[in-house]
């Protein structure tokens, strides 16, 4: 059910594949492998929703993003974005479709120049895309942008060093908004902030998404986060998503045994509740995305594991309203 | 919101170069002498034909080989032509030579530098084993070489020492180009579809300027050495011109022990001028590279 409405849907991915090639020897490169960050991955993001993309460092949550605006090579797979599949276009192709697709990086220090002021921080993208930093749509717009993520107007002269974490990743989101796109793509928007920083820009992106009616693709790692903004959620692990449903219904009922051990990974704040409740921690470390065990991914520290998951590598099947990869559900 | 912007540092009463200029004579003075000499040196290369008190080719057979004394405050040389006017004149001529050679040669390594270093693979490959081939040669060897070839002559040591110094300087423009790339500023603009030429302007070249400024002022010193070394050795600008390897090797050679100060004027001057400009160079790389800022 969820995988299906393709009319309304604004962004689908198909079957993605980036692989990284591995090249080894000085003078004469050879290809002797590949890491698989991603590996057929599928996902929907109807129009007007946010879907969170939830995993741990180095499952490919982020390729899976640079991916979708097209900054990796796409190895295999479709990504269709409005009704047509970019996963083969070229640079001048996309040109016109990257207005409508932007993005929010983790990193608040890093992702803003630091030689220009941020109201031409701001404006970058209109300039890009062939508006004149003279014209009164650009001074306009860009004053609109700085009230819209609730910065102050003499703010645009000023240098990013000069602002807060919280403040500078504002200013990352008006960038991101300037061109009116029609997907968000949000890289672990407010990972690097402080909690009480994090729920203002979780807000902010909130009320900019139902404003703007924007579809938003959140990635994070901190579960609240996620399950504060969004509407649904895929899992990922090692290059794979393992599950995808609802919000509530993936905090509820948590099919997939990778999902149950994130979630009870999360601590209860009473210590009473937290002491007596029954946790299913994995153990083990996340096996090499160059060279993935056979059958499933997660059958090496999988509490269910038998024969089969290690012969036979699981599907995403819809169990009820959700959407699980794992032959035991 | 209120309460981060009322953390904000406030903001500064001088502008940028001023407060730059602070900087560098609270935390560097020895950087802030040596841009002053330099300076110093600069203005009376620029109005050496307006301050010098004699001509620089004005022979006098009578005041021949004068000690330094108040009408010839450097002493005259064996034609009588008095050695600050000369020297003032000499100044000139470094200045030129080093400002055209060095920015040349910062030209020539930003170019190399950002298409290696921007562009990667095939492009830095070839560029770099370029360079590597290029490095090889001893400095003075090749300098030889090609000024025998292509003859003495300030428009020839411009190109040759601005080539020699911008091939091997493109390296460390390599270095800061490849780290400035992998910021996500240029990663954002890339994703937002900003053309190659954008990326280069507005994002990597104002980031790799400390680089560049620091690169240009050690060059300016380098390139005034090497030029005094060429003349020294008859290969840099030909006489009458003044420059002062040329008038170490001349006069003063031939008078070292009649008249000790004809070598002493160039000299100095070129050891002053070329000391100055380093230590302001060494002042500036500390001042501008973040992660020196509060080491000596």
């Amino acid at each position: 059910m969820t995988e299906s409405n393709t009319e309304s849907a604004l962004l689908e991915v198909r079957d993605l594949k980036v692989h990284f090639p591995v090249h080894e020897g000085v003078l004469i490169q050879r290809q002797v492998g590949s890491v698989k960050a991603v590996d057929g991955v599928s996902f929907t993001l109807q129009r007007g929703e946010t879907f969170g993309l939830v995993g741990e460092s180095g499952c490919g949550k982020s390729t899976t993003a640079l991916a979708v605006l097209k900054m990796v090579n796409v190895s295999g797979g479709q990504i269709i974005f409005e009704g047509q599949d970019i996963a083969t276009l070229n640079e001048s192709a996309m040109h016109p479709l990257r207005k409508r697709m932007q993005m929010v990086y983790q990193d608040p220090f890093g992702s803003l120049n630091p030689r220009m002021k941020v109201g031409d921080i701001i404006g970058e993208p209109l300039v890009v895309h062939g508006v004149s930093r003279r014209s009164s749509e650009y001074k306009q717009r860009v004053r609109q942008l700085i009230d819209q993520v609730g910065l102050l107007p003499d703010m645009a002269g000023r240098y990013p060093h000069e602002f807060s974490g919280g403040q500078r990743q504002r200013i990352g989101i008006a960038r991101a908004l300037a061109l009116n796109p029609a997907l968000l793509i949000c890289d672990e928007p407010v990972s690097a902030l402080d909690v009480s920083i994090q729920a203002q820009v979780v807000n902010l992106l909130m009320d900019l998404q139902r404003d703007l009616n924007l579809t938003v693709l959140f990635i994070a790692h901190d579960l609240s986060v996620v399950r504060h903004i969004s509407d649904r959620i895929g899992v990922m692990y090692l290059g794979k998503i393992v599950e995808i449903a609802p919000r509530d219904e993936l905090f509820d009922h948590p099919r997939h045994p990778y999902t149950r051990a994130l979630l009870d990974a999360v601590p209860v704040p009473n210590p009473i509740i937290e002491a007596g409740r029954a946790q299913q921690l994995i153990r083990g470390e996340v096996p090499s995305v160059r060279n993935p065990p056979a059958g499933c991914h997660f059958q090496p520290r999988c509490p269910l594991a038998d024969s089969r998951c290690r012969e036979q590598r699981p599907v995403l099947t819809s169990h009820g309203l959700a959407s699980v990869a794992c032959h035991n559900v | 919101m209120t309460v981060a912007t009322s953390l904000l540092p406030a903001p500064a009463q001088h502008g940028p170069w001023v407060a730059f200029t602070l900087r560098l004579i609270r935390e560097k003075p020895l950087g802030a002498i040596g841009g002053a000499l330099f300076v110093l040196f600069f203005f009376c290369g620029l109005f050496a034909d307006v301050i010098s008190p004699y001509g620089m080719n004005e022979t006098n057979l009578l005041e021949r080989l004068q000690a330094p004394s108040f009408s010839h405050w450097f002493g005259t040389d064996h034609l009588g032509r008095d050695v600050l006017s000369r020297v003032l004149v000499g100044a000139q001529l470094s200045m030129l030579v080093g400002f055209l050679a060095a920015g040349l040669a910062t030209l020539v390594s930003i170019v190399l530098g950002v298409a290696s270093g921007y562009f990667g693979g095939k492009v830095d490959m070839l560029i770099q084993r370029f360079v590597d081939a290029w490095m090889i040669f001893p400095d003075l060897l090749l300098l030889i070489a090609v000024i025998s070839v292509v003859g003495a002559g300030i428009p020839q040591i411009v190109i040759v020492l601005g080539l020699l110094y911008g091939i091997a300087g493109s390296r460390i423009v390599r270095g800061s180009v490849i780290g400035v790339k992998e910021n996500m500023h240029t990663h954002a603009a890339r994703s937002m579809g900003a053309r190659t030429m954008h990326i280069l302007i507005r994002h990597i070249l104002p980031n790799i300027m400390p680089v560049v400024i620091v690169l240009f002022t050690t060059r300016v010193g380098a390139t005034i050495l090497t030029e005094a070394g060429l003349s020294f050795l008859g290969l840099g600008i030909p006489p009458p011109a003044p420059t002062w390897g040329g008038m170490l090797s001349g006069t003063g050679r031939t008078y070292m022990y009649l008249g000790p100060w004809l070598a002493l004027a160039p000299g100095l001057c070129l050891t002053i001028v070329v000391y100055a400009i380093n230590v302001y160079g060494d002042a500036l790389r500390d001042l501008l590279d973040p992660r020196m800022r509060g080491s000596r």
